[in-house]
């Protein structure tokens, strides 16, 4: 909302500094974002009176004007047609900076000789002061203005930006603006003039209303006024209109907005004489229904928009638009005005379904007070007597059927302690219930009974008029305090404190986090799946997606980390390690979606040699593996992994991870397919963890185990193996001594001098006692019996 | 005996003069003066040598024992400053890169919300969460903003594709994370104090300022007598561990549906310091915080007596923190995952 500081002053006495009334505004909820100084650039401008003017002795078209500016007087050459003796005018001294006639920049003012005249200044138009585009002639200014005063000290104002929030309607007027300076700077709030003279004439005989739609239309005023002369406002009016961003039209619109912006109300003007059979119907309209609006524009109709129809035909989308039929022209010399209070709901999908909004409809939808109806009604119909003359028929149409009884709400001293700490007498209650305009009764000792102005329709509850004692008298006088309440009981949800520390690890292991959309497209979710089939089916779909690229929500979070590696290979990253943990969205009936929560990781495949000392090395499965066992060991976890099949990776080289016999996720090379669909040249690998299971594993109570006191022996033994002997089997039968506290695999070898079928295995096993230090011979013997046991069950042998 | 010290002492001087490096002559010096050695043993002995010979053989023997220790430490002295000298020969080039090693960084969003989160944590709040894709009812019904509320327009939604029998579309991605307090306050009963972090969602065209996904941490504090004043002090202290001591704060009201009073919270801005700038369109503050008593309707609908209880709730944009502080100047950074902007942080 754009307020002049001028307007303003119509309401409420100002006497404090601008900048510091917009500090009070703004802590007290009305941020003042923007302060604009009209004319600020008249340096070097005065006001002057003219005292003669003689021709130019070489021009016929120029004149010598003589202006006395106070301490001196100056003649100048001028073009102007209205140069009157006795006027005053802005007179601009050399070095002022004035808006150039033809190129419309600011430019300082030269001495200049015109045929022959040294002219040593100049008489301003409205355009070379950036007031108008008007160039005619000079601007003659208002006698009161003292002659040889600054031209800024008579002319300039501060245009206010004020940010309304959405429960305060009313202060989307100056007067909801002026009536909070009042309360805010102790002043008292002058309303606008509402009295005009009536004809004898009744209202009713000229005019009458029916509401069919009572829960659309509280309220409809109307006046009519008859007789008047259409022509443009007074340049008071089209200024400040133009200064609060309307266009100045004729002498009845502008009144409707002026009134609109003085009051809030929206008014709207019709041709009183296109009414036919005199009578305004408030009603839906007819599905199918079609009328044209102001802007020329054909419009249909569903039957939840609300029209204002005559005996005939609508002439109005109520609350958004008139229409073209009774549209006020030029030659209207009958107006019917119609102050009226709509339904905010039915205005606000009014507009979205004729995609129409105006500042009107704006204002509707926002919620505003039937009883401003009247009050506007008046105030306009006064202005339109005043300006376009006319004569008032009596009285005025007033049909109410939303009449509610006015809202009282209670305040106690109390309930200002209890909510803001404020230590506040009643009597302090009471001052800021005056400073606001509320009536109120004292109902107790302590307690106030105040009755809602009609304005102010946010006024509900207590802890509303708490804040309105909070606001007047001042958000910085709050004192402050730490919270003196007792602390929550219960250990709270322990799992976003884990999810960190599972992030912390993945940091820890050389892993980039990163955080990817959870909106994707149906082609992408397919992307992951080298079936091209989609592994949930039905994903969630928006209703009203941005784009295609974001219609459904993610059932996998594979798919934006994929995108990321391809994305960042593309900028020649290398050695890429990524993780995401985030949320796959799982549909289900009659439900929110279940929100799985995963840890995917997903590695490249060349780490080149980047380092003078250090050899090129190229990941594959194990490297993956690797990070997902480094992972678990810091949660004191160690999986089993059994070949598996995944929808993304590829059948040989893919692993379920399993705790305790339960799949907690799976790690495994993305299968060729599903990396060309993301553009991925070289392999990569994946793991990917449910995080709740996880979590579920990790917060399992630690067995400690002291270290052992005894010294433990280190042996190697080189076996020979069948190519299909998995080394999880031969783990298991290592595990079953017990004098074997760690198993090592340190080669592994396939190759010249091993037998076809065959393959190298070395272990370095690590025997180690509780209770004593282990001799040679308790070794061999143990390592005797482990031989055994390994070629009977897997027909190992040791390698000679 | 005076010739096996003679001899002792011929052979020690020999060896000794061969010797080029600490460890032969940590072995002379155990050869020679040990506690095995010839010469020690004759010392050790001396007790049984005839009376008459004693006095000489003892002195002659002390008198090598000393030239041997005295041209031991000589010795060491010379080879340690040899070796000293061969170390510095030696001198590799330590302006060489050093063996890379891999690390990872969490994302800056993930870092601020830590940050955040650790200041409440540490005065008392717990971590609460809540669904992404939200019913209608906790987004906005519940937060006392009903359909057609004039405040639902600042939250341009995106609506999720299911009817209810009736035909309802009551399904959403979540606006902001407020949805959290009612999930909290209708299962727990106060003292309640939580810290609720996540990703919120807006219908936006992006472009620099706007995303339409970002995170946002909301809070909520209800107990006996909480009053705006804890707010103020809560919340103040909050900014101070955050952005520093030097940091000036604004407090004034501001209006949200879901509480009552309202505040906003602003620090003086980053780059100009208050005097106005781009950066906080002119006004000297930047707008931190969305802050009030919880609103009396909303305690009632989650079953809490507002006579007898009251709470305040702030909520606060994530991403803002790290684009305020390191001047990032496009948003659109945070979510395309370009590790040459994330590896910055």
């Amino acid at each position: 909302m754009r307020v002049p500081l001028s307007w303003l002053k119509e309401y409420v006495d100002i006497d404090i500094p601008v900048v510091e009334l917009a500090h009070k505004l703004t802590l007290a909820g009305l941020e003042v974002s923007d302060m604009q100084i009209m004319g600020g650039s008249w340096d070097r401008v005065f006001v002057a009176k003219i005292l003669a003017v003689n021709p130019h002795p070489n021009a016929d078209r120029l004149r010598l004007a003589t202006v006395d500016l106070g301490d001196r007087q100056m003649t100048v050459v001028c073009g102007a047609p209205n140069l009157v003796v006795g006027d005053k005018v802005a007179f601009a001294m050399v070095g002022a900076k004035l808006i150039d006639g033809h190129t419309g920049k600011l430019e300082e003012l030269k001495p200049a000789k015109i045929r022959g005249i040294v002219s040593e200044g100049m008489i301003c138009s409205e355009k070379e002061l950036g007031i108008s585009d008007s160039h005619e002639g000079i601007l003659v200014l208002d006698p009161k203005y003292e002659i040889g005063r600054p031209l800024a000290d008579c002319l300039s104002d501060v245009v206010f930006e004020i940010e309304v929030t959405p429960n305060r309607a009313d202060c989307l007027s100056v007067t909801g603006i002026a009536r909070e300076i009042a309360a805010l700077t102790g002043k008292n709030f002058k309303m606008p003039d509402l009295s005009y003279s009536e004809a004898d004439e009744p209202v009713e005989t000229k005019a009458s209303v029916e509401i069919l739609a009572p829960d659309s239309c509280h309220r409809y005023c109307a006046t009519v006024i008859e007789g008047v002369k259409i022509g443009p406002s007074p340049k008071w009016m089209q200024d400040r209109l133009a200064v609060c961003g309307m266009r100045p039209i004729s002498n009845i619109v502008d009144v409707t907005n002026y009134v609109m912006l003085e009051l809030g109300q929206p008014l709207h003007s019709f041709d009183y004489k296109q009414i036919r059979g005199n009578k305004i119907i408030v009603r839906h309209a007819v599905e199918g229904e079609t009328m044209y609006t102001l802007d020329e524009t054909e419009r249909k109709f569903s039957a939840d928009i609300l029209l204002i129809a005559d005996a005939e035909r609508p002439v109005a989308v109520a609350g958004i638009m008139g229409g073209l039929s009774s549209e006020v022209r030029e030659y209207t010399t009958s107006i019917l005005l119609e102050s009226a209070n709509f339904n905010q709901a039915i205005i606000h999908r009014g507009a979205l379904n004729l995609k129409l909004s105006s500042e009107a409809s704006a204002r509707f939808e926002k919620g505003l007070n039937p009883e401003l109806s009247l009050v506007a009604a008046k105030r306009a119909t006064k202005l339109i007597a005043e300006l376009a003359g006319g004569r008032v028929a009596r009285g005025i149409i007033d049909v109410y059927p939303g009449r509610t009884e006015q809202k009282t709400v209670h305040i106690k001293a109390g309930d200002v302690k209890r909510l803001t700490g404020m230590d506040i007498r009643i009597e302090r209650v009471e001052e800021c219930m005056s400073a606001l305009g509320f009536i109120y009764e004292k109902t107790g000792d302590e307690t106030i009974c105040v009755k809602r102005p009609w304005w102010r329709s946010d006024i509900n509850c207590t802890a509303d008029l708490v804040e309105e004692v909070a606001r007047v008298t001042g958000y910085e006088n709050i004192p402050t305090s730490m919270l003196s309440s007792s602390l929550p009981t219960g250990e709270g949800n322990r799992l976003p404190a884990f999810r960190q520390n599972l992030r912390e690890s993945m940091v820890s292991l050389g892993f980039q986090e990163i955080i990817t959309y959870p909106l994707t497209s149906i082609e992408t979710l397919k992307k992951t799946s080298y079936s091209g089939e989609l592994a949930v089916e039905n994903p969630l779909r928006l209703e009203n997606p941005m784009s295609r690229e974001l219609e459904f929500l993610r059932t996998n979070i594979r798919m934006g980390v994929l995108s990321v590696m391809a994305r960042n290979q593309r900028n020649r990253e290398y050695n890429i390690r990524l993780f995401e943990i985030g949320k796959a969205f799982i549909p289900r009936q009659r439900d929110l979606p279940k929100e799985n929560e995963v840890l995917c990781a997903l590695i490249d495949s060349v780490v080149p040699q980047i380092c003078w000392q250090t050899k090129a090395k190229v990941n594959d499965f194990y490297s993956a593996k690797g990070m997902v066992e480094a992972l678990l060991a810091r949660y004191g976890l160690c999986a089993e992994y059994k070949p598996s099949e995944d929808m993304s990776l590829n059948p040989s080289k893919c692993a379920d991870i399993l705790i305790d016999k339960v799949k907690i996720g799976v790690v495994g090379e993305v299968h060729p397919r599903v990396m060309a669909n993301f553009d991925i040249e070289e392999p990569v690998f994946l793991f990917e963890i449910d995080l709740e299971r996880l979590f579920s594993f990790s917060s399992k109570m630690i067995v400690y185990k002291p270290p052992s006191r005894y010294p433990g022996v280190i042996r190697d033994l080189a076996l020979l193996v069948n190519e299909d002997i998995k080394y999880d089997s031969l783990l298991a039968i290592f595990k079953k001594f017990d004098l074997i506290s760690e198993v090592r695999l340190f080669d592994l070898y396939v190759g010249e001098q091993i037998p076809a079928g065959k393959k190298s295995m070395a272990f370095r096993l690590t025997y180690q006692s509780y209770d004593h230090t282990l001799k040679d011979e308790e070794i061999e013997g143990v390592q005797k019996q482990i031989l055994e046991v390994l070629y009977k069950e897997t027909g190992a042998v040791l390698r000679s | 005996m005076l010739d096996q010290i003679e001899k002792i002492e011929a052979d020690a001087s020999a060896e000794l003069r061969k010797i080029t490096s600490l460890e032969e002559l940590e072995a002379w010096r155990i050869r020679y003066l040990g506690r095995k050695s010839q010469l020690i043993n004759i010392l050790r002995s001396i007790s049984g040598v005839p009376i008459e010979e004693r006095k000489l053989v003892g002195s002659r023997a002390n008198q090598l024992k000393n030239k041997l220790e005295s041209d031991y430490s000589e010795n060491k002295s010379r080879l340690e400053i040899s070796a000293t000298r061969s170390l510095e020969k030696q001198l590799i080039d330590v302006t060489l890169p050093g063996e890379p090693y891999q690390i990872g960084r969490l994302h800056p969003t993930t870092r601020t919300i830590k940050e955040i989160c650790d200041i409440f944590i540490s005065m008392g709040f717990q971590i609460a969460e809540g669904p992404d894709v939200e019913w209608e009812y906790y987004n906005f019904e519940a937060l006392n903003m009903p359909s057609e509320h004039p405040a639902r327009d600042a939250f341009a939604t995106l609506w999720v594709d299911y009817k209810t029998p009736t035909g309802a579309r009551p399904m959403l991605m979540r606006t902001h994370t407020s949805p959290v307090q009612i999930r909290t306050m209708e299962k727990n009963k106060p003292p309640i104090r939580i810290i609720a972090p996540g990703r919120v969602y807006r219908y936006e065209a992006t472009d620099a300022t706007h995303e339409w996904m970002f995170s946002q941490v909301e809070g909520l504090a209800v107990d006996r007598n909480v009053t705006m004043a804890d707010l103020k002090g809560t919340l103040f202290e909050f900014v101070r561990r955050l952005f520093g001591k030097d940091r000036k704060c604004r407090f004034r009201c501001d209006y949200f549906p879901f509480v009552e009073p309202g505040v906003e919270i602003a620090v003086d801005c980053f780059m100009c310091g208050g005097s106005g700038c781009r950066l906080c369109g002119n006004s000297g503050w930047i707008e931190i915080l969305g802050a009030g008593m919880v609103h009396p309707e909303v305690l009632r609908i989650c079953g809490i007596d507002p006579d007898m209880y009251s709470g305040f709730a702030f909520g606060m944009g994530v991403e803002r923190i790290p684009i305020l502080r390191y001047g990032i100047d496009d948003i659109r950074h945070f979510y395309a995952n370009d590790l040459r902007f994330l590896k910055q942080f």
